[in-house]
């Protein structure tokens, strides 16, 4: 391990330029909508605790973005059956 | 037609405010009107890097918010004519600059002068968005490291997006200023390469300024390093920057200290 280590002490470069490209792929895509996500996932949570409880937890906003297709995934767990049936009205 | 240049990295300590002090003095000698105009309010530095600390009267702020002449602040540099400072306040923070006032400044600046080059503040906050909004173009100043790497990437998004060319649809030109680059160590496999840094970043090189003891030394005695040692590889490398800049197409190269031999071994290594 100790050899390994020297041998390859002195090409730490390529090492530096893959962890980049991985994380700047990662950054590229995400990073830029990342603030658009949390609006979004606040304001639907907003609506959604209007007319119904449910734990903020259960709720996930996903922004893929791609080159020819983008994706808005939401996904709301519903809370069980007994406490939508225990929930007041709707009152509009 | 008036270009604004805001010199950016994200990162501090890359060489913003060297490579603002360098590129003024290159274009200056060149015979282009100029005047560097340092957004670090709060921690101004240009002033020293081009020898001008004690001659500060008034400030960019004083000039934003209507204190003083423009004319009044700005200093003209006792080498070059054509060269001239607007420093900025060390006393106040940033958030005494308003959009409204730097939006003014700028016009302003954009009569008188052939460049306007704003050094940016570290950072992506409100003063590094101030400097930028206005900019035609702009020199990102890039450390071979890979916080400094992933730092201009962020600042190229910035460029992309929260300057008014972008906001119009238009796009902000955009450099790349490679620093404190050692191309044996490069080429040993210690440091990011150049080609390395282009591939990821994807933006079109303006130059390569080797690490070198010059800078140092330029600051120091307060001389953009384009003044106090024109033969000196960093020099070199600006004026070349500068050519670009201006338009002129030059094989690309990384002058060495030991003209010659050196840049023959590493000239064709360069993309």
């Amino acid at each position: 391990m100790n050899l390994f280590n020297f041998l390859n002490r002195r090409t730490s470069a390529p090492v530096a330029r893959e962890r980049l490209q991985i994380l700047l792929a990662h950054e590229r895509v995400s990073g830029n909508h990342s603030q658009l996500v949390a609006v979004l996932q606040e304001e639907i949570l907003a609506v959604i605790a209007k007319h119904m409880q449910i734990d903020r937890d259960k709720v996930v906003v996903k922004l893929d973005r791609g080159d020819d297709v983008s994706t808005l995934e939401i996904d709301i767990e519903m809370p069980p059956q007994t406490q939508s049936q225990a929930r007041p009205e709707l009152s509009l | 037609m008036a270009k604004v240049l805001v010199v950016t990295s994200g990162k501090g300590g890359v060489g913003k405010t060297t490579s603002t002090a360098a590129l003024g003095a290159a274009l200056a000698q060149a015979g282009q009107k100029v005047v560097v105009v340092d957004f670090d309010v709060g921690l101004r530095n240009l002033d020293l890097i081009m020898g001008a600390e004690r001659r500060v009267v008034y400030d960019l702020i004083n000039v934003v918010q209507g204190d003083a002449k423009l004319s009044q602040a700005l200093i003209r540099d006792k080498r070059l004519e054509t060269l001239h400072l607007l420093p900025a306040s060390q006393t106040r923070d940033k958030d005494a600059l308003t959009s409204e006032g730097v939006a003014r400044v700028m016009d302003e600046l954009r009569e008188k002068f052939d460049w306007v080059i704003c050094d940016s503040p570290a950072g992506i906050e409100r003063g590094a968005q101030l400097a930028m909004y206005h900019a035609d173009t702009a020199v990102v100043v890039t450390n071979p490291e890979i916080s400094s790497v992933r730092d201009s990437d962020r600042i190229i998004g910035l460029l992309d997006s929260k300057t008014e060319r972008a906001e119009k649809g238009e796009r902000v030109d955009k450099h790349l200023l490679l620093t404190r680059y050692d191309p044996a160590r490069a080429k040993r496999g210690e440091m990011l390469k150049t080609e390395d840094i282009l591939e990821i970043l994807s933006i079109p090189l303006l130059g390569i300024v080797p690490e070198s003891q010059d800078v140092l030394r330029a600051s120091n005695l307060g001389s953009p390093v384009t003044l106090a040692d024109p033969t000196s590889a960093p020099a070199r490398a600006y004026t070349d920057a500068v050519r670009r800049l201006m338009g002129e197409k030059l094989a690309m190269s990384i002058p060495g200290d030991k003209k010659g031999l050196f840049g023959k071994l590493f000239g064709r290594r360069v993309a």
